[in-house]
Formats: structure tokens, C-alpha cells, sequence
């Protein structure tokens, strides 16, 4: 167990391994999602208030929690890099910073093309909206810092600070927005005691939730094995991978 | 050599800056220029009804000055990271984060504490109550050490960076909406005659919180942007 750790962590065993995983992933997640718009989209009962048009929750709400999901990653990763000075988990943080600002971004967009019909308006500045708002301004910020500084791994230990300044600040912020004003419907699913949800919307929209989980481990595996190669270029075996291939 | 007690090094520090800023006044002078500025731009903008200049004027002067000491940052590290002294405090006896404190604690006597003396002037030409204006100037007094030292952690990750104005304003500027929220509401409800408290305790919380926090991560991005 602990050796396999210990591989997980050298580039050259965890392209191998990371390569092999990816199939097995993205199949997972193909079969969760297509079960899960299944459910959402004809098996779930529409909304006794909202009809049909709720149903654009089973996308909106998974990114929107996989946006705060990525973030937390981010800052981990970023925090294990700098502690432990551990590559791969640099890698980690950054392939994280775009998954996670289109989560935001989707989120963003499904909530307004939601709000149209609901609340008469395409933008409101409704705390959530609003803190989902600055929380992609915060990628942004991220992504911004990694492309602008010349040297890579100086460049993956600045932004790993500035994820975990952002990590304390998010819950200000949001703290800060929703006490600023607030439009946006009560939580249903965290509630304490029974969710205030009928048992057959909540199921996709777990399920959803575990395949958009599943969707961005894919991707980033995905997008580590290219940064891997980029940062790696001059190692022995990335020369004998390119030259097999 | 002997090395100085530490909190004799943090006020040789903060003399040293104050000096070194009084030395170049004019460069004081620009940030409060510009708070002002930007100000009298909203009236032209949205005109002149005094009514409406009252409702608006706490959100214009908390974002002018937010924008006024956003800009005035990149002078913190700036001079001392061309000359080299930035390095002499990385490899100084002295912890780095209590050094990074002195400079911006000097950062904010020279451009934060003459935004409070311009802005109840700011507060009369939009048309704000006295009520307001008092509250005005302890926003300012308790939220602009806090822009500081959020701006500071911005300023040292971005200091060896050729463009690093755009960039440090959008690592900086998200980092401000807490501050900019509870303080231009603290003067909104004093306008309208309600209690503050909670606005106060809030800013002072956070005021607090960065001054803990904030000189440890400049000091961890400082090493990280210089290594």
C-alpha cells in the first residue's frame, strides 16, 4: 500500500498508472450520467411549482457544488506541494484551476438560464449568484498568476499561496454576500432532519453529483499526464515514450 | 554582529520607510489625487441630484478608495525588490513576516491615513449627513489596514513580474469584497439611522484576522517569488 503511494508520487509511474485508470473512469462516469439524465429528465416527477423547467437543477446544482469542490482540491494540493514539495500534487493543483473555473462557469450560465423563467430576469444579484461569481473571478486570478510567471514550478508554488488565501476567504466572501442580500431558494438537499426533496429528484441528483465527481477525476488525470510530459520533456523516459510511439 | 531586538527592527523599518516616503512627497500625493478624482467623476456621471448622491455616496467613496489603494500597493516591495533590499530582508535574522508587517504598517501611515483625511470632504461634496460622515471615517480608519494587508500577500506574489498591475488586480480585488460590503453598509445604515455595531464588530474582525494571517503568507509568497 504504501509503496504504491510512493510510485504514485515519481512522474513516470503515475503517467503509467494514471493512463491506465482514465478508461475505467470515464466509462463510470459515462454510464452514471446517462443514468442519472435518464432519471432527471423523465423518470423525475416536474416540480409542483416550477414544472419542467426545474429540471436544469440535475446540471446546475452538481457544478455548482463540484466549483467549491475543485477549489478545496486546489488549495490542498497546492498546500501538500509546498509542505512536502511533492511534484505531482503541484501538477494536481494546477490541471485543477480550469476544470473548476468552467464548473463555476457552467454553474453560472445554467443558474441564469434557470432564473429567466423564475425570477423574470436573466441576472439578479442574489448572494449565491453573486459569491459563484467572485469565486470564478478567484480562478481566473489563479489561472492568470500561472500563465504569467516564466518558471513552472515557481509558478505552481505561487499559485498554491494564493489558492489557500483564497481558500480562507471564500467562506467570508460568501458569509459576507448572502448577508449582503439574498433571493436565491433555502438549501433543500443538506437541510438537517428529512430533505425537504421528493426521494425521486434527490436520486439523480446524487447521481449526477457522483458522475460530475467522476467526470472532473477524468479530465484531471487527463490534463496531469500532459503537464507531466511538458514539465518532464527531458527525462529519459518520456524520450523512449515519444520514440516507441 | 549583533542583531537588533526584534521590535527594534520592526520600528527601524517603519522609520526607515516613513522616511524614505517623506523624502518623495509627491508620490504620496498621487493615490489621494486619484481618490479624489475618481469621486467628482460620479456626479458628472449620474448627475447632480443630491438625493441621489447621498444614497450612492457611501458605495463611491468605499470604491474609490478601494480602487485608490489598490493602486498605490505596487509601491510596497517595489523600490526595495529593484535595490535588492528585499533580499537582505529574506536572509535577515529577523523573521521575515514581522519585517513584512513593519513595511506594510509604513505602507498604510503613508497612503491609507490620508484617505480619512480627504473623505469627509468627499462626504460633503456628495451630500452625506454628519451622522454618516463620522462613520465614514471609522470604516475607513479600521478597512484600509485590512486593504493593505490583503493587497500585500497580492503585491508579493506578483513583484517579479514585468505586468504585474492587471494581474494584481484581479488576485486582489475579489480578496476586497468583504471589506467594501460591511463598510459601505455600516455608513448606509448610520445614514438611515440604524445600529452599526455588527458592521463594526465585523470590520474589526477582519481587521484583526489579516493582521494575523496576512504577514505570514507575504512572507511565504516574498520567498517563493525571489527564490
Amino acid at each position: 500500500m504504501l509503496r504504491f503511494f510512493h510510485q504514485l508520487g515519481s512522474p513516470k509511474h503515475f503517467y503509467r498508472i494514471a493512463g491506465r485508470w482514465i478508461p475505467w473512469l470515464a466509462a463510470a462516469c459515462a454510464a452514471l450520467m446517462l443514468i442519472g439524465l435518464y432519471q432527471g429528465m423523465v423518470v423525475a416527477p416536474p416540480d409542483y411549482q416550477q414544472g419542467d423547467s426545474y429540471r436544469i437543477m440535475f446540471i446546475h446544482v452538481p457544478s455548482a457544488w463540484m466549483s467549491l469542490f475543485i477549489y478545496i482540491v486546489m488549495a490542498v494540493a497546492g498546500a501538500i506541494g509546498l509542505i512536502w514539495h511533492m511534484k505531482l500534487a503541484e501538477v494536481i493543483a494546477i490541471s485543477s484551476a480550469p476544470i473548476g473555473a468552467s464548473f463555476t462557469f457552467l454553474a453560472l450560465v445554467t443558474g441564469s438560464i434557470w432564473g429567466k423563467p423564475m425570477w423574470g430576469a436573466w441576472w439578479v444579484w442574489d448572494a449565491r449568484l453573486t459569491s459563484e461569481l467572485i469565486l470564478l473571478f478567484l480562478y481566473l486570478g489563479v489561472m492568470a498568476l500561472y500563465s504569467a510567471v516564466e518558471d513552472k514550478r515557481t509558478a505552481a508554488r505561487a499559485t498554491a499561496i494564493l489558492a489557500i488565501v483564497g481558500v480562507v476567504n471564500i467562506p467570508i466572501i460568501h458569509y459576507s454576500v448572502e448577508w449582503w442580500n439574498t433571493l436565491h431558494q433555502g438549501p433543500t438537499v443538506t437541510k438537517f432532519g428529512a430533505p425537504s426533496i421528493d426521494l425521486r429528484m434527490l436520486i439523480p441528483l446524487l447521481v449526477m453529483a457522483v458522475a460530475f465527481k467522476l467526470f472532473y477525476a477524468t479530465v484531471v488525470l487527463m490534463r496531469a499526464r500532459v503537464e507531466v510530459l511538458q514539465r518532464e520533456r527531458n527525462a529519459q523516459w518520456v524520450r523512449e515514450l515519444v520514440d516507441i510511439s | 554582529m549583533n542583531t537588533p531586538s526584534l521590535s527594534r527592527a520592526f520600528a527601524l523599518l517603519l522609520w526607515r520607510d516613513l522616511l524614505l516616503a517623506y523624502r518623495r512627497r509627491t508620490e504620496m500625493i498621487n493615490p489621494l489625487l486619484f481618490f479624489v478624482l475618481v469621486t467628482t467623476l460620479f456626479p458628472l456621471g449620474i448627475g447632480a441630484d443630491p438625493a441621489l448622491l447621498r444614497q450612492v455616496a457611501p458605495g463611491i467613496i468605499w470604491v474609490a478608495a478601494l480602487l485608490a489603494a489598490m493602486l498605490s500597493l505596487d509601491s510596497v516591495f517595489r523600490s526595495d525588490f529593484e535595490d535588492g533590499s528585499l533580499e537582505q530582508f529574506l536572509i535577515s535574522a529577523q523573521p521575515l513576516s514581522i519585517l513584512v508587517l513593519a513595511k506594510v504598517v509604513a505602507h498604510w501611515l503613508i497612503t491609507g491615513l490620508p484617505l480619512l483625511i480627504v473623505a469627509p470632504l468627499l462626504g460633503l461634496l456628495l451630500d452625506l449627513p454628519a451622522a454618516s460622515i463620522s462613520t465614514l471615517l471609522v470604516t475607513l480608519a479600521l478597512g484600509t489596514p485590512v486593504l493593505s494587508m490583503i493587497g500585500a500577500i497580492g503585491v508579493a506574489l506578483t513583484v517579479g513580474l514585468h505586468r504585474g498591475g492587471v494581474i494584481l488586480s484581479l488576485l486582489v480585488l475579489p480578496l476586497y469584497i468583504p471589506v467594501l460590503i460591511f463598510a459601505a453598509n455600516a455608513v448606509e445604515s448610520a445614514g438611515a439611522g440604524l445600529p452599526i455595531v455588527a458592521h463594526l464588530s465585523l470590520l474589526t474582525a477582519l481587521l484583526v484576522l489579516s493582521t494575523s494571517l496576512s504577514p505570514l503568507a507575504t512572507a511565504a509568497a516574498l520567498k517563493i517569488s525571489l527564490s
